[in-house]
């Protein structure tokens, strides 16, 4: 197994007026391919500082950050951008829809960035997302017009079209009630189980029982890292899910 | 598909987003969207309707000096002003251009035409029937000067001048008073107990407005040789109004020069100028009217006033401007949350500049076409409004380079103060952007 992502002694400070705020301090950290992290700790730990890095919306202070082979903890800004949309697929707390475009739009968004013209065969392909995730008969529905459950799916088909290397997600149940929670994390599961690589940020309990593996951080470091051996049970139909979006994702758009 | 080709489509896809998204922001948001596009409207608007009544009244004044012709001169007597020997009622006034005047005038060689006029009202007679108009005093080539036409007979020529005939030319409106219902060529009117016979009726015509010479009706006005007006009438015109009996005494009340060569006019003026001051002395009775000089001081005129145009053009812009980089700036600040959204899923700064930019075009280009459309009809509307109400024509030129010139400058506007907006909206920090809310 490769490790699709890796860090080596990863250090964050910030300035706050004369104070200087070690969020990271030397980080060391591998995730492979197909792997299923939860990163857990109390506010302030770093472990939203360490998903930022990850997710390459901002550099470190020193220290290494490979992803998928390549070196991307000195790039700049352009090049950060370009690697968050053909590599890293995004899942928020409060969901982060565009609130002026429709279901399908949403999904749309990344591939535009990604240097994807968008046709037919890139919408058939946002549309069948949105199935996937059970929301065929909502595609032209604005985000003001879905519940907190149906947002949080969009964002997961949002985050799954350009078939991203890893899945962040940031506090992904945060919003939702405890039966919509199950829904969505029933879907990362099968998400992980199709193969993709899920880095999760929770500080519940409950909710971090569902990966394999999971990471406690404090003061900017990891405190203790170890596999999850008694991960929630999966869902039954999960194989007919991971076939469809395998299936789904093969396919070339560019 | 090579790779520059594939990059300009890209950038096409991304600013149809744009675009369509800034249609949609712009709709829902229809109130703000007006008021903060108000500036350029007005801009627009008040630009192209200004440059249409500034072009149409220039246009104006131009053809009617040019009608006097730009190689003309117009030599007018003028009333001098009281002096305390006025006081005696029974004064006749002498003042004005006389025969002298004339002669020497003629004798200037790059002068090639003269035309005296003296002009009185008159009662005009026939039997029993009678029309009040103005008896015109003058030679043959009033005819070319004046662009005359004439429904039947002939003007004025230069024998019935030499030989002091009694013929006159009358006006269309003489003709329809005087002999209704029958060709007034080859009749006999009396004038000042004179007979004169009747050898041309003029074409009715619209009368020319005052722009330097005298007013002229011609439609009631009636034509005699300038000498057979001195012989009959004599040199003198009494000009009784009612509780005054003051008259005054004018030999002629204008000369309209034409000078060979239109690079000579201004030489002839000065020429014309000296031999009326040298031989009318203290008395300024005299008014030297330059046409071409006009028509340069029209140009003059128009320039600044296109000038004080571009001024309050530039000055409303920039007003429209800064409306829409307000609202631009509120609306950044507004959407920094969808700012952080789309720089996690890929956005590079210059998408972020990207779409700002072409939102805040987007208003300005609706701005300007509203305010080009709402001047386009005020052009058409304020000419009929102004004939309703104030009687008055209101001369309009619409051009279409103040229409198109206006409206790219409602786009640059929205190019130029878009610019700090949107470059502050793609320099957020992706994580700050994110947490806002």
């Amino acid at each position: 197994m490769t490790a699709v992502v890796r860090i080596e002694k990863l250090t964050k400070e910030y300035r706050l007026e004369s104070v200087t705020v070690r969020a990271l301090r030397s980080v060391s950290l591998a995730v492979e391919q197909g792997e299923f992290v939860a990163l857990m700790g109390p506010s302030g730990s770093g472990k939203s500082t360490l998903l930022n890095q990850l997710g390459c919306l901002d550099r470190p202070t020193s220290g290494r950050y490979i992803l998928a082979n390549e070196d991307v903890s000195r790039i700049d800004d352009d090049r950060l951008s370009e690697i968050r949309s053909k590599y890293l697929g995004f899942i928020f707390q409060s969901y982060n829809l565009l609130p002026q475009y429709t279901v399908v739009e949403n999904i749309e968004v990344p591939l535009l960035y990604q240097g994807c013209r968008l046709n037919d065969k890139t919408r058939q392909r946002c549309v069948q997302l949105a199935q996937l995730v059970g929301l065929g008969d909502r595609l032209d529905h604005r985000p003001m017009q879905l519940s907190g459950g149906q947002q949080q799916r969009v964002a997961i088909a949002r985050s799954l079209v350009n078939d991203p290397h890893v899945i962040l997600a940031d506090e992904p149940t945060g919003n939702l009630d405890s039966r919509t929670s199950d829904e969505v994390m029933q879907m990362l599961t099968k998400l992980n189980d199709a193969g993709k690589t899920i880095i999760m940020v929770t500080h519940e309990n409950d909710i971090a029982a569902w990966a394999k593996r999971i990471i406690r951080m404090r003061d900017g470091q990891i405190e203790t890292d170890e596999q999850n051996v008694r991960a929630k049970v999966r869902h039954e139909m999960a194989g007919e899910f991971s076939a469809s979006l395998s299936s789904l994702l093969a396919e070339a758009i560019r | 598909m090579p790779a520059n080709i594939n990059h300009f489509f890209l950038l096409w896809d991304k600013s149809r987003r744009s675009f369509v998204l800034a249609v949609r922001s712009l709709w829902l948001h229809k109130l703000r969207s007006a008021l903060s596009v108000l500036g350029i409207v007005i801009g627009t608007g008040a630009v192209i309707t200004l440059m249409a009544f500034g072009e149409g009244s220039m246009q104006d004044a131009l053809e009617d000096i040019k009608r006097q012709g730009a190689t003309n001169i117009i030599v007018q007597s003028v009333k001098p002003p009281d002096d305390a020997s006025s006081q005696r009622r029974t004064m006749t006034l002498a003042y004005g251009l006389t025969h002298a005047d004339y002669a020497k005038f003629k004798q200037l060689d790059t002068i090639v035409g003269s035309v005296p006029m003296r002009i009185f009202k008159q009662e005009l007679r026939e039997l029993h029937r009678m029309h009040n108009g103005r008896v015109v005093g003058t030679t043959s080539g009033y005819r070319n000067v004046n662009k005359i036409e004439l429904v039947n007979g002939r003007f004025l020529n230069d024998s019935d001048d030499d030989d002091i005939k009694n013929v006159v030319v009358i006006g269309a409106d003489v003709a329809e008073a005087l002999f209704p219902f029958q060709s007034a060529s080859g009749k006999t009117i009396q004038l000042n107990g004179h007979d004169f016979i009747i050898i041309g009726v003029l074409k009715e015509r619209t009368p020319l407005s005052n722009a330097g010479g005298i007013s002229e009706d011609y439609n009631s006005d009636v034509y005699v040789p300038i000498n057979t007006c001195r012989a009959r009438w004599g040199a003198a015109v009494y000009l009784r109004s009612s509780g005054s009996r003051s008259g005054e005494q004018v030999e002629l009340h204008q000369i309209t020069l034409t000078i060979s060569d239109i690079d000579k006019v201004r030489d002839a003026g000065a020429v014309i100028k000296d031999n009326l001051e040298r031989d009318h002395g203290y008395k300024k009775d005299w008014l030297v009217v330059i046409p071409l000089d006009r028509i340069e001081e029209a140009k003059r005129a128009k320039d600044r006033y296109m000038m004080l145009l571009i001024v309050i053009a530039a000055i409303s812009l920039l007003v429209g401007g800064i409306g829409i980089m307000n609202i631009m700036l509120a609306t950044v600040t507004e959407r920094t949350r969808e700012i952080g959204i789309r720089r996690a899923l890929g956005a590079k700064r210059a998408d972020i500049t990207l779409q700002f930019l072409i939102e805040a075009t987007v208003q300005t280009t609706v701005g300007g076409v509203i305010g080009a459309l709402i001047g386009i009809g005020l052009v058409f509307i304020a000419p009929i409004g102004s004939e309703l109400i104030f009687h008055k024509n209101l001369p309009a030129q619409l051009n279409a380079q103040p229409v198109i010139m206006a409206m790219s400058f409602a786009v640059i506007v929205g190019v130029t103060f878009g610019l700090y907006p949107a470059y502050r909206a793609s320099r957020l920090d992706p994580i700050e952007a994110l947490r806002h809310d």
